[in-house]
């Protein structure tokens, strides 16, 4: 953070107290970010509905189309144990069939899934003080892995049960690995911007992907049934799909992959937190010129972050493909903005899982929620309410970035509170 | 007698010979040449290395490098081409079309990599380019829908793209936020603004399909050879693009103004002590490369097209970013990286002759080239000092 000169007063200083706000659980700057976004959407909507109880409406809609709303709707139902037949009582439904909000809800949560983990592999490179903008890439070098291995490994070994499955998860991370791996390598090499290196190797991910799979593409499928559909690769073989533990597997349901992010989530907080290598990456990503000093090899260290994180993002591409998607498609290459979503993802969290787990929910609800096929078209035509989402998304990133626009609001808030004692502490911050 | 020993005594002409004689290797088997035999681009190929590795070892690596590289890669273009009906060949090299579709596919690229040095120069690194164009492509559909004049929209899409330069300016400078993030969000404010008024405004019919757009200059004068299907129809945008190349030139390097520019993308500090306003200086430059990006912008959706849709820059403002870095910061380096960048997109366009699929894959190749020009293996890009830094007066 920067520091304020001149703004040094005696007693307790606008920065401390502002440190202090933020040691509070670190949740004031976010919250007050959301509540500014939230608030300059709302004027977008009240622009475009004309009257404040639509404004409501609208938030209460989008509520709904993520299937938020499904928390409150306790009733008397039966869940069916895992591993058994058994059924026992259970508050809420999860009939995605007689509830709207359970099948809502069962879109929010695989989406959040895929956020959760390109917002780690944003969230890692942060620590190591890397902007990893490739998420996009990195997470369809997964998807296009896991479907390549998924398809491909079956024909040259035949592996039982889910060990297709596992090996194309960890095919696919290797992939994503691999592909943050170059820009962390050139990184600490020569030095080139890892900014720049991961928006064009999302780029080359996107078009080499568009090859493989495009009209006349090596791997395009030429499957019956494919013909007329937009261009894609083979479906992967039903061993490889992940379980669906909740939903139809064919209209997209919640599959284990979901306990892997959460997994994830602990991995991530475990590594930087109890390992040597995550005090490395911290202490790289604090000051890299006094982790050198002290012995640390920073260009590994930016090897290996991105390559953890590119990993993580690889992880979400393969979870995406084996649980709900089953094919790559042309429309995701060229469209998917799952990784840019990530970095809102780990700014809004502050880099931490819980305020990724948290962000990335808050997300992935308000891209179900807008989504045409969620939100109710009487109260905003299709197209619009998703294009208020990233309306909302770019707000957060703008806001969560500007730290000093809190210092600033709180300044003004202290010096109208006391204008007396303004004189004497310009001429204290002014002494040398 | 003269051009053999100043090949064997200076190092640098016999780089520049290794070069030329690469790019003959693929020449001599495109039309109008057109040799039907592997042997000749093989030929010119071989001493294009040789000259080319003589040179390397006389200590001129860059060059050197260059040519070697180009030799390797003139032969496969020469050789693919004598394997190639001479039919297609034609339809697909056709000069004077070719490099008119390059400027094309340059200009928007142009303008926005002219718009990042403003900024990059001044000490403001601008991820926000992509949502800048954006904002000018929408703003000038619609300010020309509503004004019926594409003047006028073209004005409105300026403004629109300074608005948002502002934006960036006012997070970035003032308030010190991380310029990347700053960028990023930029890009999504301004995918979420277009989009947002696109299906608001235009719903599902798309935009008016009666616009009107910037016209071409006709050149008849120049006939219907090769430089007439250059030059002879080429949009209004595309000369002031080439004008501004040489405009920004002259402003960043060689007036007080662009010292000035320079001086706070350099050392902000020194340029503040010498009583140069580096906020208004940074202000001024960011806004600047709202107003350029805009344009590239209004080129794409008035110029080049006659609509606007979703998400319709697809990337081209992080291909202006990668062409300013892959040309140093420097408006002739840039314009050159545009133009190979343009080139390479028209090329593409015209290989789909052959293959869907192959023209597909040429796409990436902008992208890998940048990737190897940052990673230093031609050049090392060196940006301005302070770029990306946030200046805190004192």
């Amino acid at each position: 953070m920067q520091e304020e000169p001149g703004a040094a007063p005696s007693g307790p200083g606008l920065v401390e107290r502002y440190r202090v706000r933020q040691k509070a659980g670190g949740l004031v700057a976010p919250l007050l970010t959301l509540l500014l976004a939230f608030l300059i959407s709302g004027v977008v909507v009240l622009a475009t509905t004309g009257s404040f109880a639509d404004t409501g409406k609208t938030y209460r809609a989008i509520f709904r189309g993520a299937g938020l709303n499904w928390f409150f709707e306790v009733g008397h139902h039966a869940v069916g144990l895992p591993f058994s037949h058994a059924r026992v009582w259970f508050p809420w439904n999860t009939n995605d069939i007689s509830s709207t909000a359970a099948a809502n809800l069962e879109q929010t949560l695989i989406l959040w899934t895929a956020l959760v983990l390109t917002g780690l592999a944003v969230a890692f490179a942060f620590r190591c003080g890397l902007f990893n903008i490739g998420g996009n890439g990195q997470y369809l070098a997964g998807s296009i892995g896991a479907v390549l291995i998924a398809t491909e490994l079956p024909h040259l070994v035949g592996l039982p049960g889910a060990l297709l499955a596992i090996v194309s998860v960890a095919g696919a991370a290797l992939a994503g690995a691999a592909l943050a791996g170059i820009a962390g390598l050139l990184k600490g090499t020569v030095g080139a911007h890892e900014v720049i290196t991961t928006i064009m190797l999302n780029w080359i991910v996107v078009w080499v992907g568009s090859y493989l799979f495009d009209i006349g593409g090596p791997l395009q499928t030429k499957a019956a049934g494919a013909a007329g559909a937009v261009p894609s690769s083979a479906d992967v073989p039903d061993a490889a799909k992940l379980k669906v533990f909740w939903g139809d597997p064919l209209l997209q349901g919640v599959h284990v992959g979901i306990f892997l992010a959460i997994a994830a989530l602990v991995v991530y907080t475990l590594t930087l937190n109890r390992t040597t290598l995550g005090y490395e990456v911290r202490a790289v990503g604090f000051n890299a010129e006094a982790a050198r000093y002290g012995g640390i090899n920073v260009a590994r260290n930016y090897f290996v972050a991105m390559a953890i994180a590119g990993g993580f993002a690889g992880l979400a591409g393969a979870l995406d493909v084996l649980g709900w998607q089953y094919r790559v498609d042309i429309t995701t290459i060229q469209g998917t903005n799952v990784g840019f979503l990530g970095v809102a993802v780990a700014l809004l969290g502050r880099n931490r899982a819980v305020g990724v787990a948290l962000a990335a929910l808050l997300f992935a609800g308000l891209s179900t929620g807008t989504a045409s096929r969620n939100l109710d078209p009487t109260i905003f035509a299709p197209g619009v309410g998703s294009s208020l989402a990233v309306i909302i998304q770019g707000l957060v990133v703008l806001f969560v970035g500007a730290d000093l626009l809190v210092l600033i609001a709180l300044g003004w808030l202290r010096r109208v509170r006391a204008r007396p004692a303004r004189q004497a502490t310009a001429a204290q911050g002014a002494a040398p | 007698m003269t051009a053999v020993t100043q090949l064997a005594t200076r190092p640098r002409f016999a780089g520049v010979a290794a070069l030329v004689l690469g790019v003959f290797a693929a020449l001599v088997a495109l039309p109008p040449i057109g040799v039907r035999s592997p042997v000749g681009p093989a030929v010119l190929a071989v001493v294009a290395l040789a000259v080319g590795t003589a040179a390397l070892a006389r200590g001129e690596r860059r060059l050197g490098w260059y040519a070697v590289s180009l030799a390797v890669i003139g032969f496969l273009i020469g050789y693919l081409a004598t394997r190639s009906s001479v039919g297609k060949l034609d339809a697909v090299v056709a000069w004077g079309a070719l490099f008119a579709a390059m400027l094309r596919y340059a200009t928007p690229l142009a303008f926005a990599a002219l718009g990042g040095l403003f900024s990059e120069r001044s000490g403001v690194v601008n991820i926000g380019l992509e949502g800048m164009m954006l904002m000018g492509a929408f703003f000038a559909v619609w300010g020309s829908a509503i004004t019926g004049t594409w003047v006028l929209g073209l004005l409105i899409a300026l403004g629109a793209g300074a608005a948002m330069g502002l934006v960036h300016a006012f997070f970035s400078i003032t308030l010190r936020s991380d310029q990347i993030v700053g960028g990023t969000a930029v890009n999504f404010l301004a995918l979420g603004i277009t989009s947002y008024l696109f299906f608001k405004l235009y719903g599902q019919q798309g935009t008016p399909s009666k616009l009107s757009t910037i016209p071409d200059v006709h050149l008849a004068f120049l006939g219907h050879g090769f430089i007439g299907d250059f030059l002879g129809r080429l949009n209004i945008l595309i000369w002031v693009a080439i004008a501004l190349v040489f405009v920004t030139w002259v402003a960043v390097f060689k007036t007080p103004v662009g010292l000035r520019i320079r001086a706070c993308g350099e050392h902000p500090r020194a340029a503040d002590t010498v009583g140069i306003d580096v906020y208004a200086v940074r202000y001024a430059s960011v806004t600047i490369s709202g107003v350029l990006a805009a344009a590239g912008g209004a080129y794409l959706s008035i110029g080049f097209g006659n609509s606007f849709t979703e998400n319709m820059t697809a990337g081209r403002g992080f291909i202006a970013l990668a062409a300013l870095i892959f040309g140093n910061w420097r408006p002739f380096g840039a314009a050159a990286a545009c133009l190979l960048f343009g080139f390479s997109s028209a090329l593409g366009v015209s290989l789909q002759t052959y293959s869907l699929s192959i023209s597909t894959l040429f796409t990436a190749l902008p992208y890998v080239l940048t990737l190897v020009a940052v990673a230093g293996v031609i050049g090392r890009s060196i940006p301005p000092a302070a770029d990306g830094r946030p200046y805190v007066k004192q």
